[in-house]
């Protein structure tokens, strides 16, 4: 078992600015993520050496990492966490090749920063190999996979849209359109208010300079990924902009519908929500008295929020207040106001899946045996939607906005564990899995 | 409103079963459910199909309504997922290997197919339990089923015939009037209370909640073939006051293994506890020390209607309530999945007054006021 | 210079890169993770540990999120079917 003052769940920019504003005022800190590296999904460092690459590095994610190094918080990565007691008790898995390992902690006070993930909208052929999430292709790139030469299409909706192709564009991918289903009449004010948050517009105008070549086609969304001629790779998408409708080629899709928050941990601890977020006072604390949440689960806000939500955070650990910082949370809450309006999801897209389209990927639901269900639960008992590994993580957003179910009831474990994860104690126990294959 | 010929409240396995029973004689049916039909107990249990001979009365019933699911299986959707794998009790030494053939010739008594399993035939057909096991008893004819799908098809059943469903809560059922929470009151000549572990519409119901743990695994095709239950399964399941756990795993037809199963009075709370998971996994990890790699996807709890004999009340609720419109159909503890098509025979039989296949008098609600056993309970 | 080793993916040994993710070593060997419940080849999605598509037998041990377990030295990867 190992104890800790502060623990903080999630090492994204908002863990990080949690961390090491708690450690930089004394206090002992451990930050744990299920990625193998400090960064979360927009700092996400790439695990494969690359020569010569052209990526710059970015300076806010240099800085940010310096001080978290210097600030003498731990960071453990690789570490899933699966359960947890408000009590002040959780557990993590970790994974290699061959072991697992489970290890407890105990904590004084819990940071919530668990970020977000894409929303994924199913349509056809969604399943083919060549379709990937908008962040989910640079993950991948980031852990090796080479893009250059490629043709990519990346759509669907959000500002992670135009980070993603310019990642991709740099490391040589022919990034061929984006497309942005949100028209430009809606995208308008939102881009009005950059203004208003300048780093934003920095970022923004980074992207676009590396795509002066790639279209950026608003109001415009795939309707359905095409086979290649050996049926089983992708070969081209269909597209619509609602008045006309056309096929473009391509190798890779990378599509994902904007984000939706991680709040399973916040919801199994039962923390109070305002809609689909977790309820924060002005110094980050949630419903419960230890537990403080920063970032994208109190809504999506992007990275400055993010990292201004996580310094309170730690600051409020550690007993102290910061005013200036909640004037500027207030601003970054404006703009998610803003971003949410832009970004919002156009009703066409409930038309895309057809019958046979597959909704729930781990039980191959399909969308045509939902017709006649009345709720989640209804679905999931009758269906086994979200009954598999994932637990309704990719289908439940989707299904909630196809047909309005809220998905309920989060368990422990939050992510499928080996069985022998439930006799642990207090000590670590380390589960040779190959032991029984020898 | 035209009266119904019976309503039925709750639309779990049994009051499905009882809702096609009755509107395959014709009746006018009417169900309802409060919350997501098949969601209760039925949602939570493990579905064995399985001949439990604890009492003489539950041997009957338990083989009685078994015959019933195996002469349906031809009519059950893919989806109820049934599948005779056949149970195998497991005896972990010689002492308990004697239990085994006592057992045997209760079960052949009632006609009920076994075979004895030496230690090789037991390690033969179920290679991940541990070696140095005694052997087993295969009961070959029992079952495996989903049983949301099974209340589901019931009711399309009952619906297809004619039934009427009803999303609404029942606030009060009496002399065959039923008010529902909508506002809406329904009229008829029976009213059978199906309602599992909620005894709100009959607080003389004499049912507790017997808390139950489940795990479900990811899916490992091969690795287990018959519902295993440990030899001492009954005397954990019949101990009143203590919590107990015993090794019983179910092979799914998904390849997925469901292992159960833990018993407990007294905690009402949803929230699985780790204690009991621990105790209950340690317990499966004697048998099978392979389970310890599985990955589990879900941990959830169950409660089942407990009555103090451990038979379910089947017919009028008389003794209970003065109330001659009311049937009971509830407290199927354990075994409900197993008795629900047996249970709604019995129940339909009863209001007919049709004879019954089985003797129907043990499972009357009634006994429960006979004075010598108020005073057990 | 980019250190590589052998990984043996569906009975294939080829170099990997260190620091490749299982998840990509799959893509650059265009095999699929798993077959789907109805049989369908699929490979990772999310690239985050999030949708479970990317779900192979490492080393022997079925259900593993390959986008989240970096390869090594003569590590075996098969479908999961
Ligand atoms: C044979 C079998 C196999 C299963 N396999 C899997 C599997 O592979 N994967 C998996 O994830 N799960 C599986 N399940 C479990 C199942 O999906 C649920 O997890 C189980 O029904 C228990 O639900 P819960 O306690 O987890 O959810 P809960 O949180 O108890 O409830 C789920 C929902 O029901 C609602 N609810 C509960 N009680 C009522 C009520 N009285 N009225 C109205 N609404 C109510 C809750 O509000 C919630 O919306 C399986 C179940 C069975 C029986
Ligand atoms: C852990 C566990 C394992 C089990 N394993 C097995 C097994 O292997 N084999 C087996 O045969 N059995 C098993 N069982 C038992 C079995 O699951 C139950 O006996 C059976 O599901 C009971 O069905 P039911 O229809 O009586 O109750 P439920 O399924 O609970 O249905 C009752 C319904 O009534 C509704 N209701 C209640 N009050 C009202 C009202 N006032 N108005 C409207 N609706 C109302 C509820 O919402 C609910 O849907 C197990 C049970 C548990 C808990
Ligand atoms: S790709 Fe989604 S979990 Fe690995």
């Amino acid at each position: 078992m190992t104890r800790t003052e502060v623990l903080v769940i999630g090492a994204g920019p908002a863990g990080i600015a949690a961390a090491t504003a708690a450690a930089e005022n004394g206090r002992q800190v451990i930050v744990l993520d299920d990625n193998l590296n400090a960064g979360g999904q927009i700092w996400r460092g790439a695990t494969v050496e690359k020569a010569g690459s052209s990526h710059q590095g970015n300076a806010a994610k240099r800085r940010a990492m310096t001080r978290l190094q210097q600030s003498g918080a731990q960071v453990l990565g690789g570490r899933c966490v699966f359960s947890v007691e408000a009590s002040g008790t959780l557990q993590t898995l970790q994974e290699t090749g061959s072991d697992s390992l489970v290890e407890q902690f105990q904590f004084d006070q819990l940071i919530l920063a668990t970020g977000a993930r894409e929303r994924f909208l199913p349509f056809p052929g969604w399943t083919l190999a060549g379709v990937f999430g908008a962040g989910g292709l640079q993950a991948l790139v980031k852990g090796g996979y080479p893009v250059a030469g490629k043709r990519v299409i990346v759509a669907g909706t959000g500002p992670l849209l135009l980070a993603v192709a310019a990642h991709l564009a740099q490391d040589g991918a022919a990034v061929s359109s984006v497309l942005e289903q949100a028209t430009l009449a809606q995208l308008a004010p939102f881009a009005t208010s950059l203004w208003a948050n300048p780093a934003k517009l920095v970022q923004g105008a980074r992207y676009r300079g590396k795509l002066w070549k790639t279209p950026y086609r608003t109001g415009s969304w795939i309707i359905e990924a095409i086979a290649g001629s050996d049926g089983r790779k992708l070969g081209a998408v269909r597209v619509t902009n609602g008045t006309r409708t056309w096929e473009e080629p391509c190798d890779l899709l990378a599509c994902g519908y904007h984000l939706v928050p991680n709040t399973e941990i916040a919801a199994l601890l039962g923390c109070t929500f305002r809609g689909a977020f977790v309820q924060v006072d002005d110094a980050q604390r949630t419903s419960l008295p230890n537990v403080f949440c920063a970032g994208e689960p109190t809504g999506i806000a992007g990275l400055e929020a993010a990292m201004v939500q996580g310094e309170i955070a730690g600051l409020s650990c550690a007993g102290l207040i910061g005013t200036s910082l909640q004037k500027r949370a207030v601003v970054e809450r404006a703009f998610a106001r803003r971003m949410e309006k832009a970004f919002s999801l156009r009703p066409e897209l409930r038309s895309l899946p057809r019958a046979d389209t597959i909704v729930c990927r781990c039980e191959d639901v399909a969308f045509g045996s939902l017709h006649g269900r009345t709720s989640w639960t209804d679905a999931k008992l009758q269906t086994r939607c979200g009954m598999g590994p994932c637990q309704g993580r990719t289908c439940g957003p989707a299904v909630e906005y196809l047909l309005g179910w809220r998905p309920v009831s989060v368990r422990q474990p939050l992510f499928p564990v080996p069985l022998q994860a439930f006799c642990s104690h207090d000590e670590r126990v380390e589960i040779n899995q190959l032991k029984e294959k020898v | 409103m035209k009266p119904f010929d019976i309503l039925i409240v709750g639309a779990g396995i049994v009051g499905s079963a009882v809702a096609r029973e009755c509107a395959l004689i014709g009746w006018r049916v009417g169900v309802i459910e409060g919350g997501t039909p098949a969601g209760g107990a039925t949602a939570a249990g493990m579905g064995h199909v399985v001949v439990m001979d604890d009492s003489p009365a539950q041997l009957a019933l338990t083989a009685f309504s078994r015959s019933l699911w195996q002469r349906d299986s031809g009519k059950l959707p893919k989806s109820v997922e049934y599948e005779t794998c056949g149970t195998i009790w497991v005896a972990a030494d010689d002492e308990e290997m004697v239990e085994v053939h006592a057992r045997r010739e209760v079960y052949e008594e009632a006609g009920v197919e076994t075979r004895v399993l030496t230690a090789a035939a037991l390690a033969n057909k179920e290679p991940n339990l541990r070696r140095g096991l005694a052997g087993g008893l295969l009961v070959p004819g029992d079952g495996v089923v989903y049983p949301p799908a099974a209340a589901a098809f019931y009711l399309a059943e009952a619906r297809r015939l004619g039934a009427e469903f009803f999303q609404a809560r029942a606030m009060s059922a009496s002399q065959g009037q039923v008010l529902l929470s909508d506002g809406v009151s329904l009229v008829a000549d029976r009213i059978v209370l199906a309602v599992g572990t909620e005894c709100d519409l009959l607080p003389s119901l004499p049912i507790q909640k017997r808390k139950g743990h489940l795990v479900i695994t990811d899916r490992y095709p091969g690795f287990l073939h018959h519902q295993l239950v440990e030899l001492g399964y009954l005397k954990s399941a019949h101990k009143i006051a203590d919590d107990s756990v015993a090794f019983n795993i179910q092979p799914r037809q998904t390849g997925q293994l469901l292992l159960g199963s833990s018993r407990q009075y007294g905690n009402e709370g949803p929230e699985a506890e780790p204690e009991m998971l621990r105790r209950m996994i340690d317990r499966a990890k004697q048998y099978m020390p392979g389970l310890e790699n599985l990955s589990v996807l879900r941990v959830w709890t169950g409660f089942r209607a407990a009555t103090f004999d451990k038979l379910p009340l089947i017919g009028p609720a008389a003794g209970l309530s003065e109330d001659r419109s009311l049937w009971l159909a509830a407290g199927f503890e354990g075994l409900g999945i197993t008795n629900a098509p047996g249970a709604a025979r019995l129940l339909v039989d009863a209001m007919l007054g049709r004879k019954s296949a089985i003797d129907a008098e043990p499972y009357l609600p009634a006994r429960l006021m006979e004075p010598a056993r108020l005073a057990h309970a | 210079m980019r250190e590589t080793f052998p990984v043996t993916i569906n009975g294939a040994t080829r170099q990997i890169a260190r620091g490749t993710t299982v998840a990509v070593a799959m893509l650059l060997a265009e095999q699929p993770c798993r077959l789907s419940v109805s049989g369908e080849p699929r490979g990772a999605l999310c690239g985050m540990g999030i949708c479970f598509e990317c779900r192979a037998v490492v080393n022997g041990i079925p259900h593993r999120r390959t986008c989240q377990i970096l390869c090594e030295q003569d590590m075996t990867v098969e479908t999961n079917r």
